[in-house]
């Protein structure tokens, strides 16, 4: 049976079937990630003055993941752009250059989260409070690498401190609470890693697509090359997509 | 719409976010706070949305040929 409008535009739509159904796909990640952004405003407008963490995330990781998802959009444009000039073998290597630089944006990410979860806050039965990040632990002790404050709201505002790296040692019959910097530490966190993490998957999702497209999907190539440049357009246009809610999240999470 | 039209659409948020980061760095810099880290920031974000207007320039001529639907 032969699928009809695979290459050619479709008369009452005026574009070939594929892009139809991605554009609607889009429609619908539009209104995901649009609940996601919603939430985060009302969230953040509703949480009590100087309690919103600011300065949490590092600013140049979080700016080198833009400039690699932003040179990432270029390579996916230019190996359509190959396809269209009928040039395989620079479809290949730019395809290549996208599958790689997708990978190291979730490596770098994967970085950020470890950070983020190797990161503790200890309350103190004598009140005093530790921040930092894990070292090491044993049955009587545990050791991070961080600082002592008097109040939890001295952690919220971490823009322009020095990080602090002193060695610090806790008896553990000392510790009242102790808490990593997961989803569930506050709604800042919990955001973050629902927003990022959702848009992680969309990457990874991306990169299964390319990394078909660029090996066994590519032999299509042989035997219908207009249907297999739309392929790579309309996976094209998926990544565009998740490019563009990098570029709204960078600055509404590491910015702001 | 084709992939040029949201490449299109994705170099004008680029473009947009980079010139805005500059514009808080800059108005940052000139605060009796601001440290030479900020200029040095808004000048990286200055030049950085000039380079997306130029790519997008560069990227339209030569995808001429190809529509945007």
């Amino acid at each position: 049976m032969d699928i009809p409008y695979t290459v050619q535009p479709r008369p009452d739509t005026g574009v070939y079937n594929a892009k139809v159904g991605m554009w609607l796909f889009l429609a619908s990640e539009v209104m995901l990630f649009g609940g996601l952004f919603s939430a985060y405003i009302l969230l953040r407008v509703a949480a009590p003055e100087g309690t919103w963490p600011h300065g949490w995330l590092s600013i140049p990781l979080g700016t080198l993941n833009t400039l690699i998802l932003a040179l990432s959009a270029v390579t996916v444009l230019l190996a359509w752009a190959a396809c269209k000039a009928r040039m395989f073998d620079r479809y290949k290597f730019f395809q290549g250059i996208t599958l790689l630089l997708g990978v190291i944006f979730l490596g770098i990410k994967g970085y950020e989260y470890h950070d983020k979860l190797t990161h503790y806050t200890v309350v103190l039965k004598d009140g005093r409070i530790a921040d930092g990040h894990w070292v090491s632990a044993t049955p009587s002790e545990v050791v991070l690498k961080g600082e002592f404050v008097a109040e939890r709201s001295e952690l919220a505002d971490r823009r322009g401190r020095a990080k602090a790296h002193e060695e610090i040692r806790l008896a553990r019959d000392q510790v009242q609470k102790m808490q990593v910097y997961g989803p569930a530490y506050n709604t800042y966190l919990a955001l973050y890693f629902t927003m990022t993490g959702l848009h992680g998957l969309h990457v990874l999702g991306g990169l299964v697509v390319f990394a078909f497209l660029w090996g066994p999907g590519s032999r299509l190539w042989k035997t219908d090359p207009d249907r297999f440049t739309n392929r790579v357009e309309v996976a094209g246009l998926f990544w565009h997509f998740v490019d563009l809610v990098w570029i709204f999240l960078f600055p509404v999470l590491y910015l702001t | 719409m084709s992939l040029k039209a949201v490449h299109l659409v994705f170099v004008t948020a680029l473009s947009a976010l980079c010139a805005g980061l500059a514009v808080w760095k800059l108005v940052d810099f000139f605060r009796p706070t601001g440290q030479a880290g900020d200029l040095a920031l808004g000048v990286v974000g200055l030049l950085c949305a000039a380079g997306v207007v130029v790519y997008g320039r560069y990227f339209l001529k030569k995808l001429k040929s190809v529509g945007y639907l």
